[in-house]
């Protein structure tokens, strides 16, 4: 959804000294989960009057490919488009929990707006988010928690059946195998079809059937998902 | 108590508004002399949640010396009423005198609502904004008494709602305790049978999913926050 953003970014906007210089920033992004993957991230630096998601909105196609199969192009894809400057895929591959990437050096010219997002793994459409963060101007160290949003997209029945494109059911991998098979389904239907606060993995304990293939004592996870530090230079 | 509330994003743009306060006080005095300045505020909920309907909205503008509720102290009858039933008749009839103004309906998981408030009062200028997750036995969610006089006009500020336990019901997540459609049970009861007669950050929900007992579904959950407010001043 390539939405200009609501009249709340374009107040803050005014409200802001319109001091476009160019930045270089350092992101470290941290997986702050004990048992839950970030698929490849996109990190991407933007004009404020643009947003790739916004809670409380419909999630686009792009968005959705992201969170249901952790498909990036097309978000990269919106980016190119709108003259945005973007490190997509930082950790080359999945960011495992409890562990961290860094995007360094990175000039982000008149963009001054930072977007990240990347799915949650396991999980049916869970992607961990921050959308439009104004990047400070003064130089510093800034931190910044993300939570887990739920794209809205697909129902979250926790069935790991490879189901990843767009409109599949099932989560498409639970990389670290620690999981069960042979699940019911949680629910069979998406209950907000708005990007929201994701409710957090369910799971149970049971190996070998049960409503989850996920395990209760591993998948759930409390926000923040992430931590971000942005070095600005 | 306001740092608690805030969230690191709601952080980022009170830290942009600090920057340019000044303009708000000249706007106010740039009115003519003797002329009365009414601040008007566009208040905007936003249901962020899976699964839990807002009760109708309770919007209070106050001093900074009020508040509707605190954590560590017992809910006053409005909250408790309001917590449990959705029923915000009592709290609003508590603040009377004060700018207040009533949610026109539940507000559905995805959805909105915008309402309006207005004060002439420079020393009323403490928002505070409060609902029912109605699938819950006695959880609410809002905003405590933020300030604010340093929204320029035009300006806006947003909070997240954090969720908060009334501590006037327990936990049961039974059918019969819980007024919501997840549930259907009563709502109010005047017995205060929670584990302690205090407010409380919410621990969140059990459900079905680890207590067959519970009434509540795995999509009924919620994490920390629930629900944003944009306030934007109007003139």
């Amino acid at each position: 959804m390539l939405k200009s953003t609501s009249t709340i970014a374009a107040l803050m906007m005014s409200a802001t000294p319109l001091l476009a210089s160019a930045q270089v920033i350092d992101v470290k992004i941290t997986n702050l989960t004990q048992g839950i993957y970030f698929t490849p991230i996109l990190a991407t630096a933007h004009s404020p009057e643009y947003s790739l998601f916004q809670a409380g909105q419909m999630a686009s196609p792009e968005l959705q490919a992201m969170a249901e199969g952790g498909d990036i192009s097309g978000l990269v894809a919106i980016a190119d488009s709108i003259g945005a400057s973007s490190r997509a895929n930082p950790a080359e591959g999945l960011l495992a929990p409890a562990s961290y990437t860094m995007v360094s050096d990175w000039d982000t010219g008149d963009n001054s707006t930072l977007t990240v997002v990347a799915m949650l793994l396991p999980t049916n459409d869970g992607f961990v988010g921050l959308n439009s963060w104004t990047i400070p101007e003064q130089a510093g160290t800034y931190t910044v928690y993300l939570n887990g949003y739920d794209a809205g997209t697909e129902a979250n029945d926790e069935i790991v059946n490879g189901g990843g494109m767009p409109g599949a059911p099932g989560i498409p991998a639970n990389p670290a195998g620690n999981g069960g098979m042979g699940a019911t389904g949680v629910i069979a239907e998406e209950v907000n079809s708005m990007i929201h606060i994701h409710p957090g993995n369910v799971g149970d304990s049971d190996p070998e059937g049960g409503i989850s293939d996920l395990d209760s004592r591993i998948h759930r996870w409390l926000n923040p998902v992430a931590k971000l530090t942005v070095t600005v230079k | 108590m306001k740092t608690y509330l805030f969230s690191s994003l709601a952080v980022a743009s009170a830290l942009a508004l600090t920057a340019c306060g000044g303009s708000s006080n000249n706007s106010s005095t740039s009115q003519g002399a003797g002329m009365t300045t009414v601040y008007e505020y566009q208040i905007t909920v936003e249901n962020l949640t899976a699964g839990q309907p807002f009760s109708p909205l309770a919007v209070v503008l106050h001093g900074s010396d009020q508040m509707l509720w605190q954590i560590g102290e017992p809910a006053s009858d409005g909250i408790e009423l309001m917590a449990e039933s959705g029923d915000n008749s009592m709290l609003l009839s508590a603040v009377s005198g004060l700018p207040a103004t009533a949610g026109t309906g539940i507000i559905m998981p995805g959805s909105s609502e915008m309402v309006m408030i207005s004060t002439e009062d420079m020393s009323l200028m403490r928002l505070s904004a409060t609902t029912m997750l109605v699938n819950t036995n006695d959880a609410f969610a809002g905003i405590n008494a933020v300030d604010l006089s340093g929204l320029a006009a035009n300006e806006s500020m947003s909070w997240y709602l954090n969720t908060y336990d009334a501590g006037t019901e327990f936990n049961s997540e039974t059918a019969e305790s819980i007024p919501g459609p997840a549930g259907g049970g009563e709502g109010f009861s005047a017995i205060r049978d929670d584990v302690m007669n205090k407010i409380s950050r919410h621990s969140g929900l059990v459900t079905q999913a680890d207590d067959s007992m519970s009434a509540l579904a795995p999509w009924h959950r919620f994490d920390s926050m629930v629900g944003k407010v944009t306030v934007t001043r109007m003139n």
